[in-house]
């Protein structure tokens, strides 16, 4: 049986530009934090399973680039592409964050990532993306609705599976 | 603006963090306050007053039997809110799962090396 999950959690308050992503892992912090700046590592996790990611531009240093492209199954292309503004080797990743398929370009996002070490050899990451308006950020996590705090969603998976059944 | 209270809206009812811990403790089953007072070993006035809450917003149904309510989550009502959530949320749970796998591969490896 495997071990139990750790779990991501999303919090957006109602009403502001920012949210936070919040996960733990168990593995040291270097490991982490190197997962996030080895090429090839990160793009064995950069995007979910139904899309093929390739690394375009990769330059995970303070001023460096990046850009990557997903692909699913019927060839739709998805492109993304920011800078890093400052990266601190293994406590913090700041950098931009834009998608290139929106109608007009400019809709920028501030993420800050920082690395926390836990007991244990364990890391927390938190993630904060600062969007420039409310309606940039709720359009993000959904289609324009006031949000509440979303997070602990996730045992209502198996609620709802146990209803289909 | 003014806010909905959150008595009358249930993307507000939700956004505490003990109503969707009652949610949880419902799950697919039909169960007592004091089953949920039980799994969750909160106090039974705090349970009641969550419950009444999801109750007045629809996002639970109550049913007397005998002396007892028994309460279940009303799926219609919350599905919408679930569905609004997921897709971002499960972007991310599925990127740090498989960075899960990553970790251990390479964790694996350094002790190979090791």
């Amino acid at each position: 049986m495997a071990e139990k999950k750790n779990k991501t959690t999303i919090t957006a308050e109602p009403g502001k530009q920012e949210l936070f992503i919040t996960r733990e892992f168990d593995a040291p912090r270097e490991l982490v934090f190197r997962a996030h700046t080895d090429p090839d590592i990160y793009v064995r996790w950069l995007g979910p399973r139904d899309l093929t990611t390739k690394l375009e531009t990769f330059e995970p240093r303070n001023g460096g680039r990046w850009r990557f492209s997903q692909k699913d199954k019927d060839g739709n292309e998805y492109k993304f592409h920011g800078v890093y503004h400052d990266v601190t080797v293994p406590e913090r990743i700041i950098g931009t964050f834009e998608f290139d398929g929106l109608p007009e370009s400019g809709h920028v996002i501030l993420e800050t990532t920082r690395f926390e070490a836990l007991p244990g050899d364990r890391t927390r990451v938190i993630t904060q993306s600062v969007y420039q308006s409310v309606e940039d950020r709720d359009g993000m996590v959904a289609a324009g609705m006031e949000s509440g705090v979303v997070d602990g969603f996730e045992r209502l998976d198996e609620i709802l599976e146990n209803m289909k059944r | 603006m003014a806010r909905i209270p959150t008595t009358h809206d249930p993307f507000n009812a939700v956004a505490e963090p003990k109503r969707r811990r009652i949610l949880e403790a419902l799950g697919p089953a039909e169960r007592s306050v004091n089953e949920i007072v039980e799994t969750l070993g909160w106090p039974q006035p705090m349970v009641s007053k969550h419950l009444a809450v999801l109750k007045k917003v629809g996002l639970v149904h109550e049913r007397r039997e005998g002396r007892q309510r028994l309460y279940r989550v009303n799926m219609e009502k919350l599905k919408p809110i679930y569905d609004w959530v997921t897709p971002f949320q499960r972007y991310w749970s599925e990127r740090y799962d498989r960075l899960d796998e990553v970790l251990q591969d390479m964790q694996k490896k350094e002790k190979g090396n090791g």
